[in-house]
């Protein structure tokens, strides 16, 4: 038996503690622990509900865009306030634009260095990866010549003996499956990936002002306006400019991203049988004209793909019995965030401490429950619910890609399977991108260019009381925030966030969180070097600093 | 070994000795230096051993790193990879847990005296620090630590300037900014929500090319990116001065690029170069684009600046300031109001 610790864990956002046990090379039990604080729900009692989204959209920079969007539906929710499609569409445009370039991010520099090993591509051979490329891609940087120039750049930086963020990875280690030329493909990869994020994002910052953190959000619609014969406004160029983005998106998606997916994954096949979960929310997304959701809301019990139950937040209770938190009604009790309290009480070890308390309270982070079920969210549970749900383009990408890596369904169920998911979702959301733009150019060729309704902006206009929701899926799943308003002011403000769901510690029943459940059983070849576990925790994309709960202190 | 030269990294990295150039004449730009100083910077890169930085993030959202990411002039693959030696930094480096606190010791060991510490994130005090540990560790522990045989430090983003979001009221967790934990070394401020990656390049070079940290306001921030409130070099003033407001979400004011005092714009407080960089790459900013500043690379700006879509008539001074103002204070009073009709 032995007691490993990944301390911090990196490539993810934010502070996130692993403790697993690991006996005969496999892991026995794991416990995640969300190791930071910052309070941010007290901090937003008795401020103006219109501007909850400017503090809640910086519980996360990675997310950015998800809780501002999450905060105005919930304060749009409790005012019974309607916006206008414009402002629907310009949201769409923004949350799809940030889900494109969110899941590549991902994929090449958060999550591909667990698959990737940098240092087997110096013994690539450029002309074979030069093949494999033109095998796979029709993307253009595929010659010899340019992966020799990768190769040469990634040799120099080798032999200077300053491997930087490359430093003491776990180059060699016996998990790593992909050959030589496959590395060498990656690593160009990750780095022109990072030169497309960049640009890609240039359609959140006109639209948005600037990215990370825009700041056209509004309640009753957004900040940006509209007039074909302004230039201070969206016009033609701006539809231009969205288009020439937009395609940028679906590029690369289409021709660096999912092929490279692909082929990773087709070394490792084994890893359909390690990571899964049984249990999936997925709160659906992107409003159309017609007021229904594109993307499905839905929830998935046991794996089974033929029965998706309708989804309700008031059936949501969070417990505190493993988290640090107490309520006063007793550690044992769930609450439903409009009922929700938190109270710290940090009962682990006095830092600087080896080992957490995991008998007793060890997370920063609550456990929340469905139905008393500990749920996953996120990409894969979108696109389980969608294929349940019979989502044409869903299931037309789904199953293009389970050819391709010649397995079925119930391979969905697991790290390979929510890796995958990520790719499905990312190639749909780039395409129907493209739909908003136009759905977008068409109202302003009607001469429509309402972009906010103003009916309820005074303050004067509101009940003496209120109290709303908004969901938003967002790139790391189902995100809910709840807004109680008394006075016209924050009485109450609540949010359960994707990462609370997913990297959960175990709730009353000592029941695991979905990222708990899916380390057990991964295999381990050296405890020293817990490569295989990161694979897993990778897979679910933490933010930590959104997953730490977040909740309104009331008076008593 | 040698160390190698920035211009070598990017030499090797396949760029131009003119992308070189317009590299170094990019970041005179920023710093608001004349033509005269591109070569002195190109002399810089040509000599000057890559720096050696540690990224440290405590109580923040990875905003700044993120923003950092969207870097153009010079790209992210050419920092990570050419311009510094980044030798830890969570979000992005390969190793985790044991092998990641390794790099982190080896590089403070190795490069004593000599590496530049940036700090992402504000630092929490009360309970003895325990509301942020990384590696089982207070987050001001590791920052004393790391701090100690560091050549300077730069705080990025208003967390880690001046406490930030986490220090709002009644900041619950007792969080500050680095400044009012490390007193003996040089730090070096750059706020913003995040900060703007210009920016940080620009400090960088800055402090390569002429060996020393920039010129800094009483805030400790760089008087090239927050020597000038945005009031006055916002491309709305025109409209301030003569009085034409935009009113209302949409209207014909906020159509046509009217000032968005009335709707709440902080730029009269904020010093920041917003209006002259422009975000990602140029593209846009929050006034540009239709919205009000809310001051973000101001210290306290959550409780000082807030309510964000109130007008500030009452700020203190503020009719004070007007002759630095200008004719709007008079158009705020009614003296010179135009219409906004449709």
């Amino acid at each position: 038996m032995a007691r490993l610790v990944i301390d911090p864990v990196t490539r993810i956002e934010g502070h996130l503690r692993c403790e697993a046990v690991v006996s005969d090379g496999k892991v026995k039990d794991a416990y995640s622990s969300c190791t930071m604080w910052r309070g941010i729900e007290i901090i937003l009692k008795g401020r103006d509900p219109r501007e909850a989204w400017v503090f809640v959209q910086r519980l996360c920079g990675v997310c950015t865009t998800v809780h501002a969007i999450a905060s105005i539906r919930a304060v749009e929710d409790a005012l019974k306030i309607k916006v206008p499609r414009n402002a629907d569409l310009i949201r769409n445009l923004i949350m799809g634009n940030q889900c494109v370039q969110d899941h590549v991010i991902h994929f090449y520099h958060l999550h591909a260095l667990d698959w990737v090993d940098v240092v087997s591509a110096l013994k690539a051979d450029p002309a074979k990866t030069s093949e494999l490329a033109k095998s796979i891609s029709s993307w253009p940087n595929n010659s010899t010549t340019y992966f020799k120039a990768v190769q040469d750049k990634l040799k120099a930086f080798v032999e200077r003996g300053q491997l930087g963020i490359f430093s003491n990875g776990y180059w060699g280690h016996p998990a790593y499956k992909l050959p030589p030329e496959a590395n060498l493909l990656a690593v160009a990869h990750y780095l022109e990936a990072l030169d497309w994020q960049k640009e890609v994002i240039k359609m959140m910052a006109i639209l948005g002002a600037k990215n990370p953190h825009p700041q056209t959000f509004l309640v009753g619609g957004m900040a940006i306006p509209i007039d074909p014969d302004s230039q201070n406004a969206i016009n033609a160029g701006t539809i231009a400019a969205l288009n020439k983005y937009a395609d940028m998106g679906i590029e690369f998606v289409e021709k660096v991203y999912i092929p490279d997916l692909l082929a990773i994954a087709s070394f490792y096949k084994d890893w359909a049988n390690y990571g899964g979960n049984v249990n999936f929310l997925a709160c659906g997304e992107y409003p159309e004209a017609n007021g229904k959701l594109w993307l499905p809301a839905g929830v998935i019990k046991n794996k089974n793909l033929k029965e998706v139950y309708p989804l309700d937040h008031k059936k949501i209770l969070e417990y505190v019995t493993r988290s640090y938190y107490t309520y006063s009604k007793g550690d044992k009790v769930g609450l439903h965030p409009w009922d929700g309290e938190t109270t710290p009480n940090y009962t682990g070890p006095k830092p600087p401490y080896e080992y957490l308390n995991v008998d007793g309270k060890y997370s920063w982070g609550k456990a929340p429950r469905y139905e008393e079920l500990p749920m996953e969210v996120g990409p894969l549970a979108r696109v389980l619910v969608a294929y349940a749900s019979g989502h044409k383009e869903v299931k037309e990408v789904a199953d293009m890609v389970m050819k391709k890596l010649g397995v079925g369904p119930e391979a969905l169920f697991s790290t390979l399977g929510r890796t995958a998911a990520r790719g499905i979702i990312a190639l749909v959301t780039a395409y129907k991108i493209k739909d908003f733009i136009s759905e977008l150019a068409a109202n302003i060729k009607n001469g429509d260019y309402k972009i906010a309704n103003t009916e309820k902006w005074d303050p004067k206009t509101w009940p003496a009381e209120a109290k709303g929701m908004g969901w938003h899926d967002a790139p790391r799943g189902a995100l809910s925030h709840y807004i109680v308003i008394k006075n016209k002011k924050i009485e109450n403000y609540q949010m359960v966030v994707p990462s609370t769901w997913n990297l959960s510690p175990r709730d009353h029943k000592g029941v695991r969180g979905p990222v708990e459940e899916a380390l057990v059983g991964t295999p381990v070849a050296d405890s020293k070097q817990p490569l295989e576990l990161l694979r897993t925790i990778h897979s679910f994309d933490p933010c930590m600093a959104c997953g730490m709960h977040m909740i309104e202190v009331r008076e008593e | 070994m040698e160390r190698e030269t920035i211009y070598e990294g990017l030499v090797r990295k396949g760029v131009s000795r003119r992308d070189f150039l317009k590299f170094c004449a990019s970041t005179a730009a920023v710093l608001g230096l004349s033509s005269s100083f591109v070569p002195k910077i190109a002399e810089a890169m040509e000599k000057k051993e890559k720096p050696v930085v540690v990224w440290l993030h405590f109580q923040d959202c990875t905003g700044c790193s993120e923003s950092v990411l969207r870097a153009t002039k010079p790209t992210i693959g050419q920092i990570v990879l050419d311009v510094v030696s980044l030798e830890y930094h969570e979000t992005i480096m390969a190793a985790a847990g044991h092998q990641a606190e390794k790099s982190l010791h080896d590089a403070i060991k190795k490069y004593k005296g000599k590496y530049l510490v940036v700090v992402e994130g504000a630092i929490p005090t009360k309970d003895g620090g325990l509301y942020c540990c990384i590696g089982g560790r207070a987050a001001v522990d590791i920052l004393k630590e790391v701090a100690k045989d560091a050549a300077a430090i730069i705080a990025i983003g208003t967390c880690a300037t001046y406490g930030g979001i986490p220090a709002a009221k009644p900041n619950p967790t007792g969080a500050v900014g680095v400044r009012d934990i490390i007193k003996d070394k040089p730090v070096i401020n750059l706020p913003g929500c995040p900060l703007n990656v210009e920016n940080f390049t620009a400090t960088v070079v800055y402090f390569l090319t002429f060996g020393k940290l920039p010129k800094t306001d009483n805030l400790g921030r760089p008087l090239f990116a927050h020597g000038i409130l945005i009031h006055e070099n916002c491309e709305r003033r025109g409209h301030f001065d003569t009085g034409e407001f935009a009113k209302s979400w949409g209207d014909k004011g906020h159509r046509l690029g009217w000032c968005l005092y009335e709707l709440g714009c902080k730029g009269p407080f904020a010093y920041h170069n917003c209006p002259t960089i422009r975000w990602n790459d140029g593209t846009s900013w929050p006034v540009m684009a239709g919205h009000p500043c809310v001051a973000c690379s101001e210290p306290k700006f959550w409780d000082a600046n807030a309510p964000f879509y109130a007008g500030v008539e009452n700020k203190d001074g503020f009719f004070a300031k007007a002759s630095k103002i200008g004719l709007g204070a008079m158009a705020v009073a009614g003296l010179t109001k135009k219409e906004n009709k449709e």
